[in-house]
């Protein structure tokens, strides 16, 4: 293990829910300064990893370093050094993008001046300073997508995980939201780990692929090789080769149907 | 100690900002007063028990206390749902941090709720025996407050949705309400009836805010305050505990 080369190191994990085995005995890394995508059909296992990298949720067994940090050991201290954007929104609607903001750098212990100054460049960045006092329940999905993506730079992580960050948006505001991601990995040295079901966006971006399913890694390699090994035209013909045809049936979560509840009532609360 | 603050602040900020809220949870109170209160006033003064108003007053400001704590409480459930609490919990503060910023800033919430109505029960009519009780009754009003806020994060621990929520207005929020002496008085009813209402968290709170406002209790003030503040430290580490135990 080198931190200094790869700042994710996952060896062996393993997540066992009642019955079944969700992520069973995984090893991959992740270079440093990489965009790097994480992909598998619906119910692979691919949540489960990442709320295991993000101190979420506990391995059964396994080890996972983040930036040379032992993520199980050292759980708080490993959360300052990733910042994350959820697959759902996780912004509160009734405060404004300001308050999110500042909820965000207050809990991660950032001090007054550095938080003010930071706040501003990020929401700046974003393209969001001016709608800043507004709230968030009045945003569209790309601008609370924005929002989220930084918030989740506040406090300067040096991973930031991206869990479907584009899902439910137009292709306009995908490109855009990818500019972004781009510019932050090249200006600053952000290391993006992403999941995505847009394989044309893991071909475009990423550097590194690791496809999941069945709770195992099925390969890992560059767009490029996978392609060839697969003898697919695009990344997406490698993607059914490799991982099948079928459609998965996911099991409804709780949090799941009580989603569902607040659509039919129209999502308020 | 800043995460408890921001916390605490965040449950202040929201809920000034939702006015209807405000107003809307008085109407329940205002309800049993006025129904109540003025309904079964005259057959009480009858019965040689004196001013009901008075003795309902203390009763409906713990109700609203009770139910805004609660639900302060099981919002929880509702930041699991819309994906807030996820980004809470991943941030490198302590469980313990979190629950208890929550607890505070719903408790406030719910104790502000009770002032409300307790200046409601001013204007229609009630009057307090002695100013130097005050602070004991806004003391009670926030234990109450803690306690019953305490309570709704450690049942919210437990549902993954709102399935349980109905279940727990029927079987839990509802009888600590009825049983609890706010709306008769625990001397002279049933022994069977007594003995639950000694069972209830709430009748000693109720006591105490009433003991504090008429002069009038039925515990003893003292009893009631150490119950309170023994069952609020409990509830908190219970609370705390199972809160600590929630996966996503």
């Amino acid at each position: 293990m080198d931190p200094d080369k790869n700042i994710i190191d996952v060896r062996d994990l393993v997540k066992n829910f009642k019955g079944f085995t969700a992520v069973d005995s995984i090893n991959f890394e992740v270079k440093r300064g990489d965009i790097f995508a994480f992909l598998g059909p619906n119910g692979a296992g691919k949540t489960t990893t990442i709320k295991m990298l993000t101190t979420l949720l506990g391995p059964s067994s396994g080890t996972i370093f983040l930036n040379g940090i032992d993520v199980v050991k050292e759980a708080e201290k490993a959360r300052k050094s990733f910042g994350i954007v959820f697959q759902d929104p996780s912004l509160d609607d009734e405060l404004t993008a300001y308050e999110n903001m500042e909820f965000h750098a207050i809990l991660y212990g950032i001090g007054k001046t550095t938080r003010t100054e930071r706040i501003k460049e990020l929401l700046n960045y974003v393209e969001l300073w001016e709608r800043r006092k507004d709230l968030v329940k009045t945003f569209s999905g790309g601008m609370k997508r924005r929002l989220e993506i930084a918030r989740g730079l506040l406090h300067h992580p040096k991973i930031l995980f991206l869990d479907e960050p584009t899902s439910g948006l137009d292709p306009q505001t995908r490109n855009h939201i990818w500019d972004y991601i781009k510019k932050l990995n090249s200006s600053e040295k952000i290391t993006v780990f992403f999941t995505t079901h847009y394989i044309e966006e893991a071909d475009r971006y990423a550097k590194d692929i690791a496809i999941m399913d069945h709770g195992k890694i099925v390969t890992k390699d560059t767009p490029e090789n996978l392609k060839k090994k697969t003898n697919s035209k695009d990344l997406e013909a490698a993607f059914l080769r490799l991982t099948g045809t079928t459609i998965r049936d996911e099991e409804a979560s709780g949090i799941d149907r009580l989603r569902m509840r607040s659509r039919v009532w129209g999502g308020r609360r | 100690m800043n995460a408890v603050y921001i916390l605490w602040k965040r449950e202040i900020i929201r809920y000034f900002r939702s006015r209807a809220r405000i107003v809307g949870s008085l109407g329940q109170p205002l309800l049993f007063l006025i129904a109540l209160g003025f309904g079964l006033g005259p057959v009480f003064q009858r019965a040689g028990q004196g001013n009901y108003f008075e003795f309902l007053g203390p009763g409906v400001v713990s109700m609203g206390i009770l139910f805004t704590g609660i639900f302060a409480g099981i919002q929880i459930i509702w930041d699991r749902q819309f994906g807030f609490l996820k980004e809470t919990l991943v941030a490198p503060v302590s469980r313990f941090e979190i629950m208890l910023g929550k607890a505070l800033g719903g408790a406030t919430v719910a104790f502000m709720q009770g002032v409300f109505v307790f200046v409601l029960t001013l204007l229609l009519g009630v009057r307090i025996s002695s100013l130097a009780f005050l602070p004991i009754a806004l003391v009670s009003m926030f234990l109450i407050a803690l306690f019953f806020t305490a309570l709704g994060i450690a049942i919210a621990s437990l549902f993954e949705d709102m399935q349980g929520f109905q279940l727990v207005m029927n079987f839990v929020v509802q009888p600590t309400f009825f049983l609890s002496g706010a709306l008769f008085p625990l001397s002279g009813v049933p022994k069977f009836l007594q003995l639950i209402a000694s069972f209830d968290p709430l009748s000693y709170g109720v006591d105490a805010v009433r003991g504090a406002v008429t002069g009038q209790s039925h515990f003893g003030m003292g009893i009631d305050i150490t119950v309170l503040v023994v069952l609020t430290f409990t509830v908190l580490a219970i609370g705390s505990y199972l809160f600590s135990k929630i996966e996503i």
